[in-house]
């Protein structure tokens, strides 16, 4: 009976199986000739520059330091590394010999030329909203960028993950090719915002926690994840900072990468912003329209509380006495090694000074963001991963000079004299921790 | 290999990416104003700026810098004239003078975002620069000075 039962299942198993492979299956489009860069208009090369821009292709298809597009950023996820493709038109290790159709599939179906299943770590979930227009733009300034002979290092994810047959049983749990729907309720504005974020940007791929195979779980939309080994903080109500994330906030948050109520950009929020939405090429009116959806997201209009009372309050904490200083042992290394950026006179606190009261890395339920940035500090290179912070802003790294033990106490002080929120756990932990990963990450 | 601008010029160095900007400066460019303190980032000594803003150069990775424009106590000033070094002089500020270049340098910080400067604001930017020497009250009184002139204040001497 039971060796009955136990063929039964693996019979079962193996049609199963043969039946994935099959709806797996992908025909392979033909390869073309390159097509020529004079093939497209110039205004359909602009227009898909600007949409390359905000879409922030850039972030995954260059490495630090690389050829624009040439591939080889290696992005770390859970299952292993995966590593950015050449997207030049370079037809042997690029994308030189893709029909328009090849790449549409590609964009809205995650399939490449070949037929083989691309990896959602490629938001092909959210570009399958994209309009035709926007896709043919794309491809148009895609196409017409100098082609890189580049081979990207192979990803390390172990077997079976490996086989990418097997996306399609994830794409048959997770994904369904849809094009954006407008909102008939909402302004043009807020649908333009949403078509952007949800479409091209995919803000959801970091801001929005994943299950454990990797996709978003919907019903948790933007409610903060760790990305990494950064929280990407909540966009939805749920955001901790104490001044409300306004349309005007969000905006120059995201057209110049800083703040003086909301502070400065950091870890992989860097490149998003500094290489692409910052970029003249994307019109204001878009960052615009992604700052009021998010701005409704966040229910700012709602939450607006006294900004100024909050403001003043922040700036006031952040000055620490001699006496004070001479109580506290973490009050004293505050005004010894802290005091001197980060104090501000107000009423508004200078984004060159940011204003730690008012800063997210302070108010999230875990200090992840906070370690990361008293142990490696905040770089001021031109490379296009590290340019963090406001501009030409230089911190330190405290990992050289302090303690576990005593980061963990600086963290522990501001937290309960800046902040409303609980007290963290296990603090020192947390920073061992973090200092292994940044250790073996060097 | 690391580039960056030093008090206006454009230098390359071989220092490896994690050595301190501190050592940098002062070994491998032979510039040696910026003084060797705590070698912990608690006492200013190392004081440089990094695109016009007080950054201590002992915890400051070189490759941190990377492109960016480092000033030095040595070109704060082409001819040595910046207000507070002025008025430093004239004060008579310095005692050993070990502490000094951190100090003026963290001080141009103070005086470009608070031109006109309270006790308190003194107080809180300059905690991080200590003087063994104890001449604080001079330093504080040379930074007044100084933002007065810098305000086109002339009241204030």
């Amino acid at each position: 009976m039971i060796r009955r039962v136990s063929i039964a299942i693996l019979v079962t198993a193996c049609f199963m199986l043969a039946g994935l492979l099959l709806l797996a299956w992908r025909p392979s489009i033909a390869p073309i000739e390159p097509p020529s860069p004079s093939s497209f208009s110039a205004e359909l090369v602009a227009k898909g520059e600007a949409l390359s821009a905000a879409g922030h292709c850039a972030s995954c298809h260059t490495q630090p330091g690389g050829q624009l597009f040439a591939g080889g950023y290696r992005l770390n996820t859970p299952f292993g590394a995966i590593f950015g493709t050449n997207i030049t038109p370079d037809p042997k290790t690029g994308i030189g010999v893709w029909s328009l159709e090849a790449f549409t599939r590609a964009m809205r179906e995650g399939v490449a030329r070949d037929g083989s299943h691309l990896l959602p770590a490629f938001p092909y979930y959210a570009f399958t909203k994209l309009s035709d227009d926007d896709v043919k733009g794309l491809y148009a300034y895609l196409m017409t960028r100098p082609a890189v002979n580049s081979t990207v290092p192979a990803n390390t994810l172990p077997f079976p993950l490996n086989i990418r047959a097997f996306q399609e049983g994830w794409k048959i749990l997770f994904f369904r090719s849809t094009r954006y729907q407008a909102d008939p309720s909402k302004s043009a504005e807020w649908n333009r915002g949403a078509y952007l974020a949800e479409g091209l940007a995919d803000c959801t791929g970091c801001h929005t926690p994943r299950n454990p195979l990797g996709a978003e779980e919907v019903e948790r939309a933007y409610t903060g994840a760790v990305i990494e080994g950064w929280i990407a903080p909540a966009l939805t109500e749920a955001n901790p900072s104490p001044v409300p994330w306004t349309q005007e906030e969000l905006f120059t948050y995201l057209r110049t990468g800083v703040t003086s109520l909301h502070g400065a950009t950091g870890a992989t929020m860097t490149p998003v912003i500094r290489g692409a939405l910052a970029l003249p090429v994307v019109p204001d009116s878009d960052i615009r329209a992604i700052a009021l959806y998010f701005s409704g997201m966040d229910r700012a209009s709602a939450r607006a509380n006294d900004v100024d009372a909050t403001t003043r309050e922040a700036v006031a904490s952040s000055y620490v006495s001699s006496d004070q200083a001479e109580n506290d042992p973490n009050a004293d290394r505050y005004a010894s090694a802290c005091m001197s950026c980060h104090y501000n006179a107000g009423p508004i606190p200078l984004a060159s000074r940011p204003e730690l009261a008012l800063n997210s890395s302070l108010m999230l339920a875990e200090p992840t963001n906070f370690i990361q940035v008293v142990l490696n500090g905040v770089t001021n290179t031109a490379t296009i991963d590290n340019t963090q912070g406001a501009p030409g802003l230089v911190m330190p790294e405290y990992g050289s000079s302090l303690t576990d033990g005593e980061i963990a106490g600086l963290a522990a002080y501001l937290r309960r004299t800046r902040t409303k929120y609980p007290p963290w756990s296990d603090l020192e932990k947390k920073v061992a921790a973090i200092r292994r990963e940044s250790a073996a990450s060097r | 290999m690391t580039t960056f601008d030093l008090n206006g010029k454009t230098v390359s160095v071989q220092s490896p990416d994690d050595a301190a900007l501190l050592w940098v400066i002062r070994d491998e460019l032979g510039l040696t104003g910026t003084k060797f303190g705590c070698g912990i980032g608690f006492c200013g000594a190392c004081t440089v700026h990094v695109e016009g803003r007080a950054t201590r150069s002992c915890i400051t990775p070189v490759a941190a810098v990377a492109g960016g424009k480092i000033t030095t106590i040595e070109g704060l000033d082409p001819a040595g004239n910046h207000p507070l070094q002025t008025a430093w002089l004239e004060l008579q500020v310095p005692q050993c003078g070990y502490c000094q270049p951190g100090q003026i340098m963290q001080a141009a910080t103070l005086l470009k975002d608070f031109p006109n400067p309270t006790d308190q604001d003194i107080n809180a930017v300059m905690a991080g620069s200590v003087c063994r020497c104890m001449t604080y009250i001079r330093i504080r009184k040379a930074i007044k000075l100084a933002a007065a002139r810098m305000r086109g204040d002339t009241s204030h001497d």
